[in-house]
């Protein structure tokens, strides 16, 4: 049962979060760029959880880290969509090349 | 090799498979549909690692929610069907190289690093316990946290309704 260690799942954690880093660098749409971002924070729920469960199981610090990101992901993408919806309002496009008054 | 070994094999193919399609195709609706396979994946990761209430709160809030908030944000900003502009072939390839060299570091510090697992003690991680510890204000416990979070989703919430409100005053 102990053939598979933490090891392994760290490396598919660093796996999700270069993934979700190619896309957030390569990607201009807003929306997509938000979808970066969650799979980024989910490879580090994937770490803390990991890390609780085979390191340190005497305490829940991991979990409770885990439950708190993803609760503050949740405001995040919340406070991105309507910024975005506001700005596709006012511009007609979420593309980021196309929104640039406040670079200056 | 296990029954245990083989579903994570299959669960890490799932997941990274999906992220990558996520990230590379070219319509904006699928990309959403394979973030969702993406998150139920790390959600079948949790199940496997026999953590189930945070499985619960991943498939609940993720899939349940922000998958389905992008996918109305989708409908309301474009059509989904149009295709994106494709990235410069140049800036693909310096977020690629950028990416491999970031996970070959990461990787090669996690082989190195020697972690050693801790086989003996058990994670309690019942529903009872987590909810003990969380509303908790001894030395384990998480009250502050949880009582700033929900003055932060409270926020969120007034400020995601006052950004996304058409204001009156300026139309007429």
């Amino acid at each position: 049962m102990n053939e598979i260690s933490i090891t392994h799942i760290l490396f598919l954690s660093t796996a999700l979060f270069f993934i979700g880093v190619y896309g957030l660098l390569t990607r201009r749409n807003m929306i997509t760029m938000l979808m970066a971002v969650e799979l980024i924070l989910n490879s580090v729920n994937i770490n803390f959880v990991a890390f609780n469960k085979y390191l340190y199981p005497d305490n829940l610090d991991g979990l409770f880290f885990t439950i708190f990101i993803i609760a503050i992901a949740a405001a995040e993408a919340a406070v991105a969509i309507a910024i975005i919806i506001h700005i596709y309002r006012n511009h007609h496009s979420i593309d980021v090349e196309d929104n640039e008054e406040m670079k200056y | 090799m296990s029954a245990y070994e083989i579903i994570f094999y299959l669960l890490a193919a799932f997941i990274l498979g999906n992220g990558i399609l996520a990230m590379t195709t070219t319509k904006i609706f699928r990309a959403a549909i394979f973030l969702l396979f993406t998150l139920i994946g790390v959600a079948g990761l949790y199940f496997w690692m026999q953590i189930e209430f945070v499985a619960a709160v991943q498939i609940i809030v993720y899939v349940g929610g922000i998958v389905v908030l992008i996918i109305f944000s989708i409908f309301l900003t474009q059509q989904s069907g149009l295709e994106m502009p494709k990235a410069t072939l140049q800036r693909k390839i310096f977020s690629g190289i950028a990416a491999i060299c970031g996970a070959g570091l990461t990787g090669l510090l996690i082989s190195q690093y020697g972690f050693t697992n801790n086989p003996d003690a058990v994670l309690d991680d019942s529903v009872q316990n987590i909810g003990t510890q969380m509303l908790d204000y001894e030395d384990v416990g998480f009250a502050l946290p949880f009582e700033v979070i929900s003055i932060l989703l409270l926020a969120a919430m007034i400020g995601a309704i006052v950004i996304a409100m058409k204001s009156k005053v300026e139309e007429s």
